[in-house]
């Protein structure tokens, strides 16, 4: 059951340039709880998740993780950072490195363990994610699905109190798609807040507490994976269920 | 012919002064191209500062130092400073006026290195917690220098064949050693040796850059 | 005098600069000059030995490839040093200018040859067999189908190479030809003052910062994205 909130955003807007991306949303959050968003493109989805943990700027609004200020210039932001993990769509796995030095990285270097706590706690990572075995190949030599598998456990082995997912499989092949939403679904039963931008509506139906409807900057609805599939209120939520479920 | 250009006896008599030269040479080579590669980093991460009051100043300079003639660097060095007072050893103008050059050269060939590395490699260094620093040289750095190593090793094989230069305001390398033992022996074989030994150092690393040119450019086609 | 001041009258002295511009103009035609054939014969001969290699007789390429391994290890002004110098002992005595033209285009032509051969080469067989099967001749696709693709591919770093050699032009110096660096040199000599220096260093980045910059944006607009 959802517990007390992780991330707060009120208010959240975004501008590039003079295009107004973001209009004033709020997104909260409780402990344990999936939050799926659905939308068009351009509906300011992946945006708004950049936002979460200040990859964009956003233009006005707040936004507070766990209890961080994130807009604060105060916050130490690399710290607070380490509390959100993120996977993205093109995995952005570090090509020079092999799996076991890409999850343990941030490790070493901004939570200061030494090597072989970090390779302790990055083998156990990388187990989670079904591939122990896998520690030492180089990305090069890994199947899409299990590079963004490894980017999960690379997310996961900072022990982060929220993950985001900015559409984590739409750059895999069908057949590899299985294997990544497994590990979120592992990953949602083991009690993890997660928000996920996605177009994997089979997933939202069976593992989201809620699911978010954006387009055109705003927040159009929001309710339980049944309502809002089934029985959405708005138009123009009822306009985009009916074009994805006639795919 | 071959007593001219490749006369025994006096091959074996120039041959311990081309030595020295080639010590000179490679001293030389030793301190400009750390010298220079450091220059050019340092430029190099300047210039990924979005900031344009940091980048065009940062742009002209490097462009200023690649159309400036390394040779005319020299002679203004040499020839000038003495008139502005100081009077600077033929090593040293030598070491200057490469360390600009070759920085300006290795700064951008660095530059377009870490341009190449993807966006998202930064991001994801960033969403971890990695600092701006660290990101950089752990992430961003290793890639970049993967990908423009065959820049990188041909701009260095340059600044080896630059040190010739030396030989006109006095620098002992190896030209000017040949230089020297053919106006004493009124004989081209000096020169030949020397030629002989620039290619045998130098040849190995024009092949290997061979190789590794033609797979970068294939990768682009 | 305060040191700014001083500082102009030795570096920036416009009666001395005034007396010498005649004779560094006369150093920039020569620079100009002696760029132009070497950009011309090198990039010519270059491109030829290129087309050479294609045709694929073992013999001929182990020469082309010695020679072009040979230019590119050889410091230019080894090369200059050599025919000025050298070849007098063999009665062939070239003039500064030729000795200067000569090695630079040798060495223009040895770096153009390796990378027409790479444009070339990296054009994907696809190419030639599709333009063969369509009934060209040899001669045919390689002008209408594989060089135009490959020239594109070695644009930028042609432009590169190019600016890198003939920024040579002022190892002339060390042969008594009269461009730029020679005519500043040998006025810094005869009026005991710099000013000549700078105002030659000022020729130099006139005809040089227009083509670095021109070599900066070719590359930005004819690389295809990756």
């Amino acid at each position: 059951m959802p517990g007390k909130p992780i991330v707060e955003a009120r208010g959240v807007h975004k501008y590039f340039g003079a295009l107004h991306v973001l209009k004033g949303v709020d997104l909260v959050l409780a402990e344990r709880e999936l939050a799926f968003v659905i939308g068009p493109s351009g509906s300011g989805k992946s945006t708004l998740l950049r936002c979460l943990n200040r990859l964009e700027e956003p233009s006005s609004g707040s936004i507070v993780v766990d209890g961080v200020d994130m807009l604060d210039p105060r916050t130490d932001l690399n710290h607070a950072r380490q509390r959100i993990g993120m996977v993205f769509q093109s995995f952005n796995l570090y090509p020079h490195m092999t799996a076991l030095g890409n999850v343990t990285l941030a490790l070493r270097k901004v939570a200061g363990r030494s090597r072989d706590e970090a390779d302790a706690v990055g083998r156990t990572a990388l187990a989670r994610v079904g591939l122990a075995d896998r520690a030492d190949y180089t990305p090069g030599q890994l199947s899409g699905g299990q590079q963004q598998r490894v980017a999960i456990a690379r997310a996961i082995a900072l022990e982060p109190r929220v993950m985001l997912f900015d559409e984590p499989t739409s750059a895999l092949d069908p057949e590899l798609v299985g294997s990544v939403l497994g590990v979120m679904r592992d990953l949602r039963e083991s009690g993890m807040a997660m928000v996920v931008v996605s177009h994997e509506m089979g997933f939202a139906r069976n593992a989201a507490d809620r699911v978010i409807f954006m387009d055109a900057g705003a927040v159009v609805e929001e309710g339980a994976p049944a309502q809002i599939f089934e029985a959405p209120r708005q138009q123009r939520t009822r306009a985009f269920i009916g074009q994805i479920q006639r795919h | 012919m071959l007593q001219t250009f490749f006369n025994p006896a006096i091959l074996k008599a120039a041959w311990p002064i081309l030595l020295d030269g080639l010590g000179n040479t490679l001293l030389l080579s030793i301190v400009v191209v750390p010298l220079g590669l450091f220059g050019g980093l340092a430029l190099a991460t300047l210039a990924s500062v979005r900031n344009p009051l940091v980048r065009w100043p940062l742009m002209a300079w490097v462009d200023f130092f690649r159309a400036f003639p390394p040779l005319v660097l020299l002679i203004l060095l040499f020839a000038g400073l003495p008139f502005a007072g100081l009077e600077l050893g033929g090593f040293a103008c030598v070491c200057i006026a490469f360390f600009l050059n070759t920085g300006a050269y290795y700064g951008e060939i660095l530059r377009a290195g870490i341009e190449s590395v993807p966006a998202g490699q930064t991001e994801a260094a960033r969403s971890t917690g990695l600092g701006r620093i660290q990101t950089m040289l752990y992430v961003v750095l290793p890639q970049a220098v993967r990908n423009v190593l065959p820049d990188l090793l041909s701009n260095t094989l340059e600044v080896v064949k630059l040190t010739s230069l030396g030989s006109v305001v006095a620098t002992p390398e190896l030209l000017f050693q040949a230089r020297q033992a053919q106006s004493l022996t009124y004989n081209p074989s000096p020169i030949v040796l020397a030629a002989a030994v620039y290619f045998m150092l130098l040849w190995p690393l024009v092949r290997l850059l061979s190789r590794l040119e033609n797979r970068a450019l294939s990768a682009r086609a | 005098m305060s040191n700014w001041e001083r500082f102009l009258e030795t570096f920036f002295n416009a009666k001395v600069m005034a007396k010498y511009l005649p004779d560094i103009a006369h150093g920039t035609l020569v620079t100009v000059e002696l760029a132009g054939l070497v950009i011309l014969t090198g990039l010519a001969c270059g491109l030829a030995l290129a087309l050479l290699r294609s045709l694929g007789f073992r013999p001929v390429n182990f020469l082309v490839v010695f020679a072009v391994d040979l230019f590119r290890s050889l410091p230019p002004l080894v090369i200059i040093v050599f025919i000025y110098f050298g070849l007098p002992a063999v009665n062939v005595a070239p003039s500064g200018f030729v000795s200067t033209w000569l090695s630079l285009s040798l060495v223009l032509t040895a770096f153009s040859e390796e990378i027409f051969w790479a444009g070339i080469t990296s054009i994907a067989k696809g190419q030639w067999e599709a333009a063969l099967s369509t009934g060209l001749t040899y001669g045919q696709a390689l002008m209408s189908v594989v060089l135009p693709q490959a020239l594109r591919l070695t644009v930028p770093p042609l432009t590169n190479r190019t600016i890198a050699i003939t920024k040579g032009t002022a190892l002339g110096t060390v042969v008594a030809v009269s461009e730029i660096l020679g005519t500043a040199s040998s006025a810094v000599s005869n009026s005991y003052n710099p000013s000549p220096l700078i105002l030659g260093a000022a020729a130099y980045l006139v005809l040089f910062l227009p083509v670095v910059v021109l070599g900066r944006w070719l590359e930005t607009t004819m690389v295809w994205k990756r």
